[in-house]
């Protein structure tokens, strides 16, 4: 069995749905100088398969990213060896930055003001985002 | 301060101010000539304009204001690279007033975040236009007599037309409960607004493809034109531009009061032969936005009838 060692300081993204590891390194740790173990198909009770993520010497994480890309994901904070705090991703209810508005009219793809800014409208098995913009719904799929 | 983005900004008491004193405005322009005197409109158009603009323009000066400005942002140092928000912010040191049109969308709420003056929206690219509303409404209350109670359909391009999406929400917020919608399946209205409507309003929006199997049961026909600006590919427009025409011919079966509205340019969607029919208003329409948009600036502004006592 493959086995890799603990991290002293850093964060463990851990319950990511199996195949979307390598989505949530490119989103969000892909230009990072640290160092990442990204750890696919590990057998898990409760998910039967599941991704782990694992980053040294890096303490912040964008839990809304997270939350959009698979919200089971939960992320351990650990100092010095000891799991100093847990998270639980959900799905976020607003949302700064992170996504791209589909409509390309959209102000918020030419002008560097206009940080993208979207408000939750559904959660049935997609996400439906309005853009605070345009008020285009952008649709992210589970 | 406030700015108007979207006809939700207002609420309705406000609206049905605004249609009175514009209305009062039409009918006794002498009273409030000089209310604006000394006041300054900027008027920003980056984005070609006839009616709005003008209407605008006419509006404060109407009013006894003026007017500076650009009518294509080529002539502006947005051509040079400038942001948004940094002609916006030029400009509050210029103008009393802001009026917008721009064609990214959203971009009027954006120019609100970083000015320090009244910003309206006089139409960002497909999405809001709340100017046009008002004169859509001011329309129907001085020939109809109520905003409520009638049965509106609405023809031809319900995709794109933003003017069409603005008043149907309008419409619904004043209590409208039915809508007749004519369009090609390709043109018809988007399926969140549909949603919307009919969750948070509880509207009956009836859809047809053919104008003549409703035309009989119409108070209020708002016409629209295809928009050629709105599509990415010359073909698409080209196939559906010829959808929806009305003539003098098709008017035979329509009531003897029911109102033809358009917000206008045309293109060919109403034939000339209609404009001699008593029943067309669309001219009158565009007459009707300059004195709501006095209204508006007056409320604005806090001048004439909005002055604070």
């Amino acid at each position: 069995m493959l086995e890799v060692k603990g991290i002293e300081n850093g964060i463990v993204i851990d319950h990511i749905q199996a195949g979307k590891g390598l989505k949530v390194f490119n989103r969000l740790f892909s230009a990072t100088d640290n160092s990442v173990v990204l750890l696919m198909n590990v057998t898990s009770k409760q998910l039967g398969r599941k991704d782990i993520i694992k980053i040294e010497n890096t303490f912040d994480v964008n839990m809304d990213i997270l939350g959009i890309i698979d919200p089971n994901i939960t992320v351990n904070i650990i100092k010095n060896n000891k799991l100093v705090e847990k998270l639980k991703a959900e799905i976020p209810k607003s949302l700064k930055g992170g996504l791209q508005c589909q409509n390309p009219r959209c102000i918020t793809h030419t002008d560097d003001y206009a940080e993208p800014e979207f408000k939750l409208i559904s959660a049935n098995g997609k996400l439906e985002y309005e853009c605070s913009y345009c008020e285009e719904i952008t649709v992210y799929k589970l | 301060m406030r700015h108007l983005i979207e006809p939700e900004d207002l609420t309705i008491d406000e609206i049905n101010r605004l249609v009175e004193v514009g209305l009062d405005m039409y009918n006794n322009p002498k009273v409030y000539n000089k209310i604006c005197d000394g006041k300054i409109l900027a008027s920003l158009f980056f984005e070609p304009s006839t009616r709005t603009k003008f209407s605008f323009d006419s509006a404060m000066m109407r009013l006894g204001g003026n007017v500076i400005g650009f009518a294509d942002a080529s002539t502006s140092s947005t051509s040079k690279g400038e942001s948004l928000a940094d002609t916006i912010k030029v400009m509050g040191a210029y103008a009393d007033i802001i009026v917008m049109r721009h064609p990214k969308e959203g971009a009027p709420k954006l120019a609100s975040q970083y000015s320090r003056l009244p910003i309206i929206n006089g139409g960002d690219g497909g999405h809001q236009h709340p100017t046009q509303t008002l004169t859509d409404l001011i329309t129907i209350k001085r020939f109809k007599e109520t905003v409520n109670g009638h049965n509106v359909a609405f023809c031809g391009d319900l995709k794109y037309g933003r003017t069409v999406h603005s008043l149907i929400r309008t419409l619904a917020r004043f209590g409208n409960t039915k809508f007749i919608l004519i369009s090609p399946d390709e043109l018809k209205l988007p399926s969140a607004l549909k949603r919307q409507l009919i969750n948070q309003y509880g509207v009956e929006l009836v859809e047809v493809t053919s104008m003549e199997d409703v035309i009989d049961d119409i108070d209020i026909l708002y016409m629209t034109r295809i928009q050629k600006e709105r599509f990415f590919n010359e073909e698409d427009y080209l196939k559906l531009k010829n959808s929806y025409k009305l003539t003098r011919e098709k008017l035979k079966n329509a009531k003897p009061d029911m109102i033809v509205m358009h917000p206008l340019p045309r293109v060919n969607e109403i034939g000339y032969d209609v404009d001699d029919d008593k029943r067309a208003v669309y001219f009158e329409q565009a007459e009707m936005g300059v004195y709501v948009r006095m209204a508006l600036i007056s409320m604005m502004l806090e001048v004439g009838p909005y002055a604070r006592s």
